[in-house]
């Protein structure tokens, strides 16, 4: 057996150099490990300024060098003249992996039953073939937050990178316990509620999160003074977020209920990040006084009432960075991540400014997650995630040419781009013959 | 006796002033644009005089007649309103899912010109666009072609009175689920949606057959034949097959693209768009020799089986294979940036300036059949117009200024607050309305999915 393997792999690497060179059916690119040098681009660091001139050197999974005239000695060099290097853009909120045709119920993971469920994981559930990621990471999104929802607590989200094999390979460092904030609003057009039970059922949500917030804190004292507790793992995730380990996302958007939850969150002494905040611009004094950074989007959207301006979703960002809130950008998606860059372009245009829009998609999220000390920007010493392009990432008529996530040189194809190549020149074309 | 003369006289002036009454038409000169007039090419600080509606003038230092409002463009770009060939905004609903087909069914008769989705699509520089019935039934009712005349309170003034008629087919998951799994009837699969389409035909040659033995009989002497009952729903599909009527047919799949296709050949029928035609890029042959082409989205994928295997390369593919393509919103938040729909086929597939602008202007206008009357900056054409900040294709583009017949609808200097037309005394207390909450709502997301009447207001809501 093990001698009919032997010789199997002596096969194999005998035919190599032939399959290599030959174009046989279902040949793959795979992601590359390497080390690479991308020479004589423009890099647009976000945090140390543009660079002309300058080449990235990209080893180990990290940028090692940013400079000029650095030794090509061991590496693949990319010509990158004319070019564009940016961070690799990170989506703050996203259901990316966690659901692969939103129709069919089979496929959707970010939701499960029940109210109160901190402890499922949406690591767990993350699908690494996902054709969605795929897609995604060619448009220069090279990392995103993925969140469960659902209930009250629906669980817990992960920050994951674009490429691997397992979960663990993607996770990227950072995780957060998700809240749908309770809502004093109407769930729509089809809530026809009366107005007095809409405002009850929202009392009663509040009551509701107090009282378990109550069982929580119990829970951890309890754990804390070393008595013997019953299995609770909904109790023991929410701990977390009371003793510091893990922070609190808190889904909110109408201004009320935004209000609400600065007011909630008083006092509780927990690391909170304020998520949606569609009508973040109505109080966004109040969010930045409370010292809340927040993740808005998605931009391109519908305003939340009749009455509103129709840019108040473009221009919303822009309003509460000027504020002085902390402001990183999401898509809200799943299939269409790949949009985010344009996301940040509307909020640019109305009122974020092109600077600060670039920033709320690299240092900001990486900031607010704590881990700008790896993402967020093109620094020696961070992760090897970053972009090429032909212009501005955020215009449409920019190519992305490259993408490197955790120094892996990522094929720029995908099941889109196989079915261009494929039928754009179909044969046999009209007639059979 | 002559009190009744009176008042049949002042019922008879006032039916006169209703008849003369006319949609608003507006005269203006913009001057010194960049303007991109999608059929001439592009051209470069220029003017375009617009004289009671209608394009009079194209070229440089044109002077104002007296009377006429200057507009300075000067570093802006002009291009034609924007033409959505896929929309449900201004409609009070959208489906009548009670038959596999309801061709009798008249968008017409439900048009709302208070809905705010008419003024933010204006704020995103579309002037026209193609109110269609939904995706429940095979076939499904008359669309209406609407020209984003805000402010009126009449439907008659929103809707393009000189358009073609077009009518709604649909093929797919839709119809066969709420049918065939909903009601227990055919369709219940693409077969089935085949049969019907073919019944349907068949009937209506037989009804046409039936009135024409009857038209022939009456004149002869003496007759006594009693004339055929009249059926709205068969003559419509008579009249789908003398071509008065275009097929809009809500589309995904190849097969079931491919499967019309033989059906329209068999009945001779020329006039067909096909409507998201995800998988068309497999059979864009066929669609550019057979067809009026398609109309699809920019992006949108994944949402459901059938499109689980689209591209974003779609509208390139079927723009190179000669396939006439627009792209369209079938949203009410998508239809605010359609120039920034289009100009993702330069990222997927790498179109012309004027190719993507072609697919939200001329191409619609021509799958509508109104290409005569808009769609273009050409002298001659209805003034419809939108001024930019930037180059529309441009992600950071912001639109300024738009124009329908000459008359200045949208402007965003004087865009304040609250620009509804009407409140309804429901909406004293304005709702909210919460994307994320509709989410975790999820049955009403499958009362949404089942009617697309909604599918436009949230994104998720996709069919």
């Amino acid at each position: 057996m093990n001698r009919m393997y032997k010789t199997f792999c002596a096969l194999l690497f005998a035919l190599l150099p032939v399959v290599a060179m030959a174009q046989i059916d279902g040949e793959f690119v795979k992601p590359r490990n390497g080390k690479f040098l991308l020479k004589n681009a423009t890099v647009v660091t976000v945090t140390k300024g543009t660079l002309a001139n300058t080449s990235v050197l990209l080893e180990n999974g990290k940028i090692s060098k940013v400079g000029t005239n650095l030794s090509s000695d061991g590496a693949e060099v990319i010509d990158c003249t004319g070019l564009f290097i940016y961070p690799g853009i990170i989506d703050g909120g996203t259901r990316l992996g966690l659901v692969e045709v939103s129709s069919v119920p089979e496929t959707v993971d970010y939701a499960d039953v029940g109210n109160v469920t901190p402890n499922m994981q949406a690591l767990t559930t993350v699908n690494p073939n996902s054709e969605a990621i795929g897609v995604t990471r060619v448009s220069g999104v090279t990392t995103v937050l993925t969140v469960p929802s659902g209930g009250l607590f629906p669980g817990t989200a992960a920050l994951i990178n674009l490429n691997g094999y397992t979960p663990d390979q993607m996770y990227g460092g950072f995780k957060a316990v998700a809240m749908i904030f309770p809502s004093s609003g109407r769930r729509g057009r089809f809530d026809r509620r009366s107005d007095e039970d809409v405002k009850k059922d929202g009392e009663k949500a509040l009551k509701e999160a107090n009282d378990i917030w109550d069982n929580a804190k119990s829970y951890l004292e309890l754990k804390k003074s070393g008595a013997e507790l019953t299995y609770f793992p909904e109790m023991e995730e929410l701990s977390k977020v009371i003793s510091g380990e893990l922070p609190l996302l808190i889904e909110v958007n109408a201004a009320s209920d935004i209000q609400q939850a600065i007011k909630w969150v008083e006092g509780k002494n927990i690391k909170v990040i304020l998520t949606g905040v569609a009508e973040g611009w109505r109080v966004a004094d109040e969010i930045a006084k409370a010292k809340i950074p927040v993740v808005t989007g998605p931009v391109q959207d519908l305003p939340t009432r009749s009455s509103d301006r129709y840019d108040a979703p473009y221009a919303n960002a822009g309003l509460l960075a000027k504020a002085g809130v902390k402001v990183a950008l999401r898509t809200d998606d799943e299939e269409n991540v790949r949009n985010l860059p344009f996301h940040a372009a509307f909020a640019a245009a109305y009122g974020l400014g092109k600077e600060e829009a670039l920033k709320a998609v690299t240092i900001n999220p990486a900031e607010i997650f704590g881990v700008a000390d790896q993402y967020g920007s093109v620094e020696a010493g961070k992760r090897a995630n970053l972009i090429v392009s032909t212009g501005d990432p955020f215009e449409t008529r920019s190519q992305i040419i490259h993408v490197f996530i955790n120094g892996y040189r990522i094929p720029m194809s995908n099941r889109h781009i196989r079915l261009y190549q494929e039928f754009l020149e179909r044969s046999p074309g009209l007639k059979a013959n | 006796m002559k009190k009744h003369i009176y008042l049949i006289a002042a019922f008879l002036g006032l039916g006169v002033g209703i008849s003369q009454a006319q949609v608003q038409k507006g005269s203006v000169l913009i001057k010194n644009a960049t303007v991109l007039t999608v059929t001439k090419g592009n051209l470069e600080s220029s003017d375009v005089l617009v004289q009671n509606g209608i394009i009079t003038q194209l070229g440089k230092n044109l002077t104002a007649p007296a009377g006429v409002n200057t507009i300075d463009a000067t570093g802006k770009y002009l291009m034609p309103g924007i033409i959505d060939a896929h929309s449900h905004v201004g409609l009070d609903v959208v489906n009548e899912g009670s038959a596999p087909i309801t061709s009798e069914i008249r968008m017409k008769d439900v048009v709302n010109p208070t809905e705010i989705g008419i003024y933010r699509a204006l704020a995103g520089g579309v002037t026209v666009s193609h109110a269609m019935h939904g995706s429940a039934n095979v076939v499904g009712g008359q669309n209406a072609t609407l020209k984003h005349r805000w402010g009126s309170m009449d439907p008659a003034d929103v809707i393009m009175q000189d358009a073609p008629r077009t009518i709604k087919f649909a093929l797919g998951e839709n119809p066969t689920r709420v049918h065939g799994r909903g009601n227990g009837i055919q369709p219940r699969s693409r077969m089935g949606v085949e049969a019907v389409i073919r019944n349907g035909f068949n009937e209506a040659i037989q009804y046409k057959k039936a009135w024409e033995k009857y038209n022939l009989a009456k004149v002869q002497k003496g007759n006594t034949t009693t004339p055929p009952a009249y059926s709205e729903r068969l003559q419509t599909l008579a009249d789908i097959l003398d071509g008065k009527i275009i097929i809009h047919c809500h589309s995904y799949r190849a097969d079931e693209i491919y499967m019309l296709i033989n059906v329209i050949k068999d009945f001779n029928i020329k006039k067909v768009v096909f409507q998201h035609t995800n998988e068309g890029f497999k059979v864009a042959p066929e669609i550019a020799e057979y067809t009026m082409g398609a109309s699809v989205f920019a992006d949108w994928w994944a949402y459901k089986m059938e499109v689980y295997y689209s591209t974003a390369f779609n509208a390139a593919i079927l723009q190179k294979n000669g396939a006439l393509t627009s792209i369209n919103s079938d949203s009410a938040e998508l239809i605010r940036h359609l120039y920034h729909e289009a100009a993702k086929t330069q990222r997927y597939g790498g179109l012309t300036d004027e190719e993507a602008l072609a697919m939200i202007t001329i191409n619609p206008a021509k799958q509508l059949g109104i290409e005569d009357k808009v769609g273009s900056i050409e002298v001659g054409k209805q003034a419809d117009l939108v001024i930019f900040e930037g180059h529309p294709l441009s992600s950071y583009a912001v639109p300024q200024m738009t124009f329908v017949d000459g008359v200045k609808y949208f402007d965003i200097k004087k865009d304040n607050n609250d620009q509804r037309q009407w409140v309804a005394a429901t909406e004293m207390v304005e709702p909210i309305f919460l994307r994320a909450n509709e989410e975790a709502n999820r049955c009403m997301q499958d009362v949404d999915a089942y009617f697309e009447a909604f599918q436009g207001a949230f994104l998720k809501e996709k069919h």
